[in-house]
């Protein structure tokens, strides 16, 4: 026993897991929602998509130029680009989409501190704040494959809508949100490598259906449900958006009530706001409220009482 | 008169309530929709700091201290009420597009800053100028605010279209959150322009009234008695017995504490 034990200070286990292979993992389960959204809406949606993670990855480079410390290769600027790509309406101009990514990265991020510290969702903080600032560009859905209405405006106006093009994806919308199924190719692919887990989109989904079976207006009434359930960008954002790893609360009840919350905000403001969808300032009210939820929801440590006060005698 | 201009550079530069002393956020954020309403909030505010700061000084003798907060809110409402008759007389364009945040000036916390912190302890005339510093500090805070926000929001800019018209507007400058982004791009500015200067040698310390709440190391001595009323004399005389005092308190609460865990333990 003349070997020396290597003595070293804590963590003494490591994951394997590191922020690009998350970041990869991501890009690739979008990858499926993106090329049906080239497929759908023909090349000027690839356009839109390279315009958009150009921008959001050239911001980064520049700032990180500035600041000399280079954050690029850590991929999470790919993975703004492209949430913040499939959020976009096909038509928008491409100034706008560039727009779009640089107030991503650099007001929404690196302001705050670069990955890890921004408040809230930067793909989703940028598609609202084009939302407001170009309102008619960014709700111009019309494109040479469809005209007319999303399936859930025109829900909203009391009309039938095709369940099963909505799952399939063969609506109007923007980029990434319509297809059903290719998201949820994606979303399996993320829960199966354990990126990501059911706690938040389950509770998120669950609550969402229940409101707006009793709130909506017409009941449980399969058809309408399935077509809430699908329409928009629910699927996208309960499963790529809210599950942002800076963005939720880190303990597991408090994903839970994150989950339900969403659920509530969404079910409200597609039942009883002025515009059809929802998602979108859903998840970034929910990540405001993500401090609030971790405070309350913090795990007592081994030996300690509840709220933290003193140990157990 | 070099204190006049002193006062006035210290409210546009310096101390100036909008980006340095982040005073009077409401109206700020509010009615700089467009740079004509930045200018014309600013004007006004100006107007009544600059007539109340020298009304508060000229009676600060007879204010007692103890009333002075209605005092001031009773002289500073009273110019606002005078302001926004005339305003309503002969600039009712403007008096429509500022609304309530004229009446709302009463309350404007610049302006009852200022009464506080400078005119009640010190006289007439640099009163007036410090009002009108500080008022001018605020209408060129507002007016480059409210020229960003039309500029972007709306691509015009006094009410003139200036960009071409391929300009789209970015329309979020002309709701509240893009007075936020504004307000703060215009701050860190000037954070980074003082912070250069800072560093290069100028000196931009706040000039006295900057309070920071410390009120036993402020060198401002009509400050210091406003706030230990009557006690001051007796304070400023015998700092040492004070201390001597405060100590012989805590000596004996000490005691105290230790008595009680005595008899704590005695109980067990």
């Amino acid at each position: 026993m003349s070997e020396l034990f290597k003595v070293s200070s804590n963590p003494h286990i490591r994951s394997k897991v590191t922020t690009n292979g998350i970041m990869l993992a991501v890009v690739i389960a979008l990858m499926p929602a993106a090329g049906f959204g080239i497929y759908n809406f023909g090349p000027r949606a690839l356009a839109v998509l390279l315009v958009t993670m150009a921008s959001t990855v050239l911001t980064e480079f520049l700032y990180g130029l500035y600041r000399k410390k280079m954050t690029i290769t850590d991929l999470s600027a790919v993975v703004t680009g492209l949430l913040l790509a499939l959020n976009l309406p096909v038509s928008i101009p491409l100034w706008m989409a560039a727009l779009g990514g640089v107030f991503a990265i650099l007001v929404v991020k690196m302001l705050f501190g670069g990955l890890g510290q921004n408040f809230c969702n930067p793909a989703l903080a940028a598609r609202c704040f084009l939302l407001i600032s170009f309102p008619k560009a960014m709700t111009a859905f019309a494109c040479d494959a469809y005209t007319g209405a999303t399936p859930l405006a025109a829900l909203k106006a009391g009309e039938q809508v095709n369940v099963l093009d909505m799952v399939i994806g063969r609506t109007a919308g923007t980029i990434g949100e319509t297809s059903v199924i290719a998201l949820v190719i994606g979303a399996c692919f993320l829960i199966l490598l354990g990126v990501i887990d059911l706690r938040i989109p389950g509770s998120y989904l669950v609550t969402f259906a229940l409101f707006t079976g009793i709130f909506g207006g017409r009941g449980f009434d399969p058809a309408y449900l399935s077509a809430q359930l699908a329409g928009g960008g629910l699927m996208l954002g309960a499963f790529f958006m809210a599950t942002d790893y800076v963005t939720r609360p880190i303990t597991i009840r408090g994903q839970y009530i994150f989950g339900i919350i969403l659920g509530l905000l969404t079910g409200i403001f597609r039942c009883f706001g002025p515009g059809a969808e929802g998602v979108s300032y859903a998840i970034l009210l929910g990540n405001l409220l993500v401090p609030l939820i971790e405070k309350f929801t913090r795990p007592v440590a081994f030996g300690w009482q509840r709220g933290g006060k003193g140990r157990e005698k | 008169m070099n204190k006049a201009g002193e006062r006035i550079y210290n409210g546009l530069v310096k101390e100036n309530p909008t980006f340095v002393l982040m005073l009077g956020m409401c109206p700020t954020l509010a009615v700089t929709t467009s740079a004509m309403n930045g200018l014309g909030m600013g004007l006004t505010t100006m107007a009544v700091l600059a007539l109340s700061n020298l009304f508060i000084s000229l009676l600060r003798k007879i204010i007692p201290n103890r009333v002075r907060i209605p005092a001031f809110i009773v002289i500073i409402a009273s110019f606002v009420t005078a302001v926004q008759l005339l305003l309503e007389g002969y600039l009712p364009s403007l008096n429509k597009s500022l609304g309530v945040y004229i009446p709302l000036i009463v309350v404007n916390c610049i302006i009852l800053g200022r009464a506080e912190s400078y005119a009640y302890s010190n006289p007439p005339l640099p009163s007036l100028f410090d009002g009108i510093g500080m008022g001018l500090g605020f209408s060129f805070a507002l007016t480059c605010i409210g020229a960003f926000r039309e500029l972007l929001g709306a691509g015009k800019l006094f009410g003139l279209a200036v960009m071409p018209d391929s300009f789209e507007p970015v329309r979020i400058f002309a709701q509240a959150p893009g007075a936020f982004f504004v307000l703060a791009a215009l701050v860190a500015l000037q954070n980074y322009v003082k912070n250069r200067r800072k560093k290069a040698g100028k000196p931009y310390e706040k000039i006295g009234s900057g309070c920071s709440e410390d009120c036993m190391n402020c060198s401002e001595k009509g400050c210091t008695k406003r706030f230990y009323d009557g006690q001051a004399a007796k304070q400023e005389a015998s700092d040492e017995e004070e201390l001597t005092i405060g100590s012989s308190r805590r000596a004996r609460a000490k005691a105290d504490e230790l008595e009680v865990v005595d008899l704590d333990k005695g109980g067990i």
